[in-house]
């Protein structure tokens, strides 16, 4: 009798090769193949209606698409950049700390250990127009006697949702630039103070661009925290009102779950991967010539 | 002028004192270097000096000012670290100029000065390249360079040659003695290195568990240690040190063997001592001893010998103690041979047993 003898080397790869086919290739080529269709979920048979390129012409001749698309961009931008200068200013001031440093480090991150959802929630109370913590709070110091629209108008929405963002994920930067103040060499610390630098001055020239490798990597990680946002947003404000907070990944969401068109929703969904993958790309870079500066690696 | 004044300076960590009210006055121009066994306090105060510790008690003085509540910036002083400081991150150009760009000179001036420091320590063609692509030796000469630059009033170096190799050690010794005597500025330089601290020193401070043991020349604690440890620790091979009794005029040693009382030297009938010895002052005989008036005479078993080619060294064992003696125009020795020593005892030293201070008059 027959039998069929595969090398072993292939028998040995073959559950990894299963899996890796049945949880990325194959769906990533599936959605891919699907957004140049018109599937829509509520009618499984249109999978098969070939449309060639035009969800993708649809989603760039989408003025929705490039605001939510510029919005992520902004809540990126502005995020990543409140992050890191909380989470370095946080740092830096728990690396003075001598006693009970631990339990600080250990506090520090309380942020990290909330579901997003729930974070959402509690912020969506917070800054609730008329029970919210925040009016309340305002109100009763006299500051205003208005009901400030916090999750209501498209401006105060935003920095509501930034908010909530930087609370939650600041620690990410703070531990990581914590790791870093820690591994920065003393002596050339010393050396600067010697050579005449002020405390400003050390830190500026010698601490920073030794912490800079730690705060691309917290940047290239958040970016793509960030680019993906959707749970927070969902539940504060779900994108509305009016789209006034949409983002891509509320946009993409919804187009896909709600209005069940799931054919353009990947195609938004591969536009959108583009822009996480050139933040990454970028703060990737700025590691690799951050880490070259400082005769690193290579 | 930058002369260096310490007055009853003290470092204490929380209630340990590391530093016990030490005095030394540097002159300007003076190259001080400071030596003894880890721990004994010498970087401590190395880097009081140079604003980086805190001094507990006691005053510094540099120059005219008393600097103890001054930062380091504004001590005028520059130093050479161990593992060389340097900044990473910028080349070793930038490296050189980087105390001059902090103080807002004109870039002129940093220019001129940075092309003089790199002239000085043949760095010129490595200018433009960074930390990590030079070599050990190379390292150090950029942070020697980074401390020349400034013309600062007091050159400070902790161990800076502690992570080169031997030979390296060696050129980098004559290029600081060099460095010295081209730029003249007062230098304050630990090691625990007695080598390059006899080499390197105009004056040498010994120190041992937060206290100053002996001050002088190198050829001054050489050849008058004030105490056991001294002797030992200065010289190599260490200094030869033989348990004995003063008994009528002469050493007894453990064994029974009567040595006459070297001269000059001042000891208590029955007072226990150290007899000490430097391996340069026991020779075989028939080796080159120079003659002197006052010689023992020894038979000792030869246990060792280290050929070191202009001579060697022998390892014998005198009153059930090792020590070590000196064979110029050396022949071949077996192990087990028994040759007579002399010992010139013009040259010998006598410790205290129990304080270990010296009984020279």
């Amino acid at each position: 009798m027959y039998r069929m003898r595969l090398p072993p080397w292939l028998v040995l790869l073959m559950p990894a090769f299963v899996i890796l086919l049945a949880v990325v290739a194959i769906p990533l080529v599936l959605s891919l193949y699907s957004s140049f269709t018109a599937f829509q979920l509520t009618r499984p048979e249109t999978i098969t209606r070939w449309i060639g390129t035009f969800n993708y012409e649809k989603a760039i001749g989408d003025a929705n698409f490039w605001a939510a698309f510029g919005r992520t961009v902004l809540l990126l931008t502005v995020a990543l950049n409140l992050e890191m200068l909380l989470g370095l200013g946080l740092a830096l001031m728990v690396a003075k700390v001598t006693h009970g440093q631990r339990l600080l480090r250990t506090i520090m991150m309380f942020p990290m250990m909330f579901s997003p959802i729930l974070v959402g929630f509690q912020f969506k109370f917070i800054f609730n127009d008329n029970v919210g913590l925040l009016n309340n709070a305002l109100q009763s110091l006299g500051l205003t006697d208005v009901a400030i629209p916090w999750l209501v108008d498209g401006n105060l929405a935003f920095i509501a949702i930034v908010t909530a963002e930087v609370w939650t994920s600041t620690s990410v930067f703070a531990i990581l630039i914590l790791a870093g103040l820690f591994a920065i060499p003393q002596d050339p610390v010393e050396a600067a103070r010697v050579d005449g630098c002020t405390p400003w001055q050390t830190f500026r020239y010698v601490t920073l661009p030794f912490l800079m490798p730690f705060i691309y990597i917290a940047m290239a990680i958040r970016s793509l925290d960030v680019a993906r946002a959707y749970d927070i947003v969902q539940v504060m404000t779900a994108g509305g009102p009016a789209r006034r907070t949409e983002l891509l990944w509320t946009l993409i969401g919804r187009t896909g779950y709600v209005d069940a068109r799931m054919g353009y929703a990947n195609a938004m969904g591969y536009i959108a991967i583009l822009l996480s993958i050139a933040f990454t790309v970028h703060f990737f870079r700025k590691l690799s010539s951050a880490r070259t500066s400082l005769g690193m690696g290579d | 002028m930058a002369q260096v004044v310490l007055q009853d300076v003290v470092k204490n960590y929380g209630a340990l004192p590391v530093v016990h009210a030490i005095n030394l006055d540097i002159a300007h121009g003076e190259f001080v270097v400071l030596v003894g066994p880890s721990g004994c306090g010498k970087s401590t105060t190395l880097r009081m000096i140079a604003g980086l510790e805190e001094i507990s008690g006691g005053r510094v003085r540099i120059g005219d000012r008393v600097v103890n509540d001054l930062p380091p910036r504004d001590r005028n002083i520059s130093m050479v670290f161990q593992n060389y400081a340097l900044y990473p991150h910028m080349t070793v150009r930038e490296n050189l100029g980087f105390s001059l760009y902090i103080a807002k000179r004109p870039k002129a001036e940093i220019e001129r000065a940075v092309d003089q420091a790199a002239e000085i320590l043949s760095l010129t063609p490595l200018l433009d390249r960074k930390p990590g692509q030079l070599s050990g030796g190379q390292r150090q000469r950029v942070a020697m360079g980074r401390a020349i630059v400034r013309h600062p009033d007091v050159f400070l170096f902790d161990e800076p040659l502690s992570n080169l190799d031997a030979k390296l050690r060696t050129q980098m010794r004559v290029e600081i003695k060099r460095l010295h005597q081209k730029v003249g500025t007062t230098i304050i330089y630990v090691t625990h290195d007695q080598i390059e601290a006899m080499t390197l020193a105009d004056r040498i401070v010994i120190m041992r568990d937060g206290h100053i043991v002996q001050i002088g020349t190198p050829l001054e604690v050489f050849e008058r240690p004030v105490n056991a440890f001294v002797a030992t620790f200065i010289g190599s091979p260490p200094m030869n040190l033989l348990p004995a009794t003063v008994r009528s005029g002469g050493l007894r040693l453990a064994d029974g063997t009567v040595i006459p009382l070297p001269p000059g030297l001042t000891a208590r009938e029955g007072q226990a001592v150290q007899f000490g010895v430097r391996a340069d002052n026991i020779m075989p005989e028939g080796h080159s001893m120079p003659p002197t008036a006052h010689m023992a005479l020894v038979e000792m078993p030869v246990t060792l010998t280290e050929p070191l080619g202009t001579e060697t060294l022998l390892f014998a064992t005198l009153a059930g103690t090792e020590v070590q003696a000196k064979m110029l125009n050396p022949r071949p020795v077996r192990t087990g041979e028994v040759l007579r020593f002399g010992i010139a005892l013009d040259k010998c030293h006598l410790f205290d047993a129990d304080t270990g201070a010296s009984l020279r008059v």
